[in-house]
């Protein structure tokens, strides 16, 4: 049918029959084929996505990834699983923490191959639009110019939104054959929060790609941009960061409270690190046992008594994180808006 | 009074110093065609897209069907439809889907939409390629893709940014009568940018000329060469036989013959080159000048009245700006 790539839908056989009655018809007609012209911008990307290579490879990457991390530690699963007596409650979400050593776990697969989709996902977002001398011909439509933008966005979000809640239910699928126990209504939502936290993540690199090909013409800039701030973020900072802590290092026999001070900056400094604010995220919501994420001083820890948090704690304790993540990506937001919403659409170039 | 479709007053855009189109004032009117013509980077786009809101003017104001462009875009675009410059569509998407996707952007719900795209295809005479991917189309039938697309909204004015760029002179024929043939079934009214003097002339009900982002002349082709040179519209070219074996044996010497067409009224200049000469005058004065001719006891071997057409009325132009230029330097 040559309208299912437009709709997104298609529409078997029998729903020209379902059409012969007139009030399934005329539901039918308003609700489902009547978009919005923003719901059909969305419609479309969501479909250009999935049926684009690009996405089926990095889709495919990422499954691979978590199926082989999740064999190897579902057949080391004894001995992995139950080693640690402390969290022997979490059996779930050790499905997504815990590794036998072969492959790392399913959240540093996320973690690692997260960006990449985000800005795999967004880099030629409208600079292909603009070569391909698309954008003045949608542009001149009576469209507002914010909603190529939002849908673009959104399309990605719903997409990547889809993928990591797949994956997230097929591992809690896979341990629930393997275990043969459910999990806890505590570890479901925590998987829960962690999935949306992460689809966070993700838009934040998405965001980011998106300004790039906002700002830059040729896709092939804006993609090796974003891959250099992936790669500045994961490898040079924290290169950078040892560097500048390094001369404010106390020594050994320093006064507890100046090794507090040094301990505080070098948290401090990594802090503006999108993927170090998921990682924190990802350990305080996966690990119910974590319960600081910065130095605590001497006093802070007296009289403490180790065990695990309850959801809502461990929310609170990376509440700081995900609002600088969900900042960052609305400045990304904001920058992609100022320069497009300001800017000439001529037809190419 | 006649209803306007355009109305550009005083419009003025500048790139840092320089300036693309500088104090435009212009109106068409409803059911119109009208042409700006223009060498390259003569302002035209940019005219155009300010028009749609594309761009920001930096003073003046523009009105299309009466709605004030820059402060409700999106009303001026229901009614507009723009066929950009080398126009680009979704490549792995068909001919009609493309379609389907503009006229829904349009909101009109699908159904309405395959409906609208199938006449407008069968209209440009796309419909036997309506499946294929554009990607195979070739530059002809882009182009009048890109034409269903602007009509399928139904829009009451069009403006077509150099459509006829790239097309072989049989497309471009092709192309220019669909135009006409649409644009006057529908009343549309039709802007049409074109560096292309011939097509203009071909299809356009009035002509504005753009050089150096001002409009030099407006107007209906004929009004054109008026306005652009001066007085003396006419030149008529002839050339004189002899009834005698020679022409010395003439009752009248042909510097006679010369001196009384230079009095005739309304000619500003013969000069006779041999046998042949060139009259320029204020008027048509063909009749005259043959009839004296032939009474001055000449025969008349060829007389030719010239018009201009819009190459001399673009050369013309051209030459007074390579002057102006050199005055400069």
């Amino acid at each position: 049918m040559g309208m299912s790539k437009l709709t997104g839908i298609k529409f078997p056989q029998w729903t020209v029959i379902l059409k012969s009655f007139p009030v399934l018809r005329k539901s039918s007609d308003e609700n489902k084929l009547h978009l919005s012209p923003f719901q059909v911008m969305v419609q479309k990307e969501i479909a250009d996505h999935i049926r684009n290579w690009r996405f089926l490879i990095l889709f495919a990457i990422i499954l691979l990834a978590c199926t082989g991390t999740l064999f190897s530690t579902l057949t080391d699963s004894l001995k992995t699983l139950g080693s640690d007596t402390s969290e022997n409650t979490f059996f779930f979400l050790n499905l997504f923490t815990k590794s036998d050593g072969t492959l790392p776990s399913f959240f540093v697969f996320v973690g690692f191959l997260g960006p990449l989709f985000g800005i795999g996902l967004g880099f030629d977002a409208i600079s292909s639009e603009q070569n391909r001398g698309t954008l003045s011909r949608i542009m001149a439509q009576p469209v507002p110019r914010d909603y190529i933008l939002n849908a673009k966005f959104l399309a990605g979000i719903i997409v990547i939104g889809v993928m990591l809640f797949s994956l997230s239910f097929l591992v809690m699928g896979t341990g629930l054959i393997a275990l043969g126990i459910p999990p806890t209504a505590e570890e479901f939502l925590r998987i829960i929060v962690y999935t949306l936290l992460s689809i966070v993540y993700v838009s934040f690199w998405l965001n980011l790609s998106i300004l790039f090909s906002v700002r830059f013409r040729q896709p092939a800039t804006s993609a090796l941009t974003g891959i250099a701030v992936w790669l500045f973020f994961t490898i040079f900072y924290p290169l950078i960061v040892n560097l500048i802590v390094k001369g404010f290092e106390p020594s050994k026999y320093a006064a507890p409270n100046a090794i507090y001070i040094y301990k505080k900056l070098k948290f401090y400094l990594v802090q503006i690190m999108p993927n170090e604010l998921f990682d924190e995220i990802t350990s305080a919501i996966l690990v119910p046992s974590v319960r600081s994420l910065g130095p605590l001083t001497m006093e802070q820890i007296q009289g403490a008594i180790p065990g695990s948090l309850p959801l809502a704690q461990s929310v609170l304790l990376v509440w700081p994180q995900v609002t600088g993540l969900l900042a960052l990506t609305l400045l990304c937001f904001l920058f992609s808006y100022l320069i497009f919403m300001k800017r000439e659409i001529r037809s190419r170039g | 009074m006649v209803e306007k479709s355009i109305e550009i007053v005083g419009l003025t855009k500048k790139y840092g110093n320089h300036v693309a189109v500088d104090n435009l004032s212009l109106s068409i009117e409803k059911g119109e065609i009208f042409g700006l013509l223009g060498p390259n980077g003569a302002g035209k786009s940019t005219t155009i897209l300010m028009l749609l809101g594309l761009t920001d003017a930096d003073s003046g104001s523009v009105k299309v069907c009466g709605i004030n462009t820059a402060r409700y875009p999106l009303k001026v675009k229901r009614r507009v439809g723009y066929l950009p410059e080398d126009v680009g569509f979704y490549n792995d998407y068909s001919g009609l889907q493309n379609l389907i996707y503009v006229a829904r952007l349009n909101n009109m719900a699908v159904e309405k939409a395959k409906k609208a795209a199938l006449e407008i295809l069968l209209e440009v005479g796309l419909f036997d390629a309506k499946d294929k991917k554009v990607e195979s189309y070739s530059r002809g039938m882009r182009q009048r893709l890109g034409l269903a697309d602007v009509l399928i909204k139904r829009p009451e004015v069009i403006i077509l940014d150099e459509p006829t760029l790239g097309l072989d002179p049989e497309g471009v024929n092709n192309f220019l009568g669909l135009i006409v043939r649409l644009s006057r079934k529908k009343g549309i009214t039709v802007l049409f940018s074109s560096h292309h003097l011939h097509q203009i002339q071909q299809v356009c009900d009035r002509v504005g000329l753009f050089v150096r982002g001002r409009l030099l002349a407006e107007g209906k082709i004929s009004s054109l060469a008026e306005q652009l040179f001066s007085k003396n519209t006419f030149t008529i070219e002839g050339a004189i036989t002899s009834i005698h074996e020679d022409l010395d044996d003439a009752v009248i010497p042909l510097s006679e013959v010369v001196r009384k067409m230079n009095q005739l009224n309304g000619v500003a200049k013969v000069t006779l080159n041999d046998k042949r000469f060139v009259a320029v005058s204020e008027k048509d004065v063909t009749a005259e000048l043959s009839r004296l001719i032939v009474n001055s006891g000449y025969g008349l071997n060829h007389l030719s009245k010239k018009e201009y057409g819009l190459d001399d009325i673009y050369h013309q132009y051209f030459q007074e700006e390579k002057k102006y230029n050199q005055k400069k330097v």
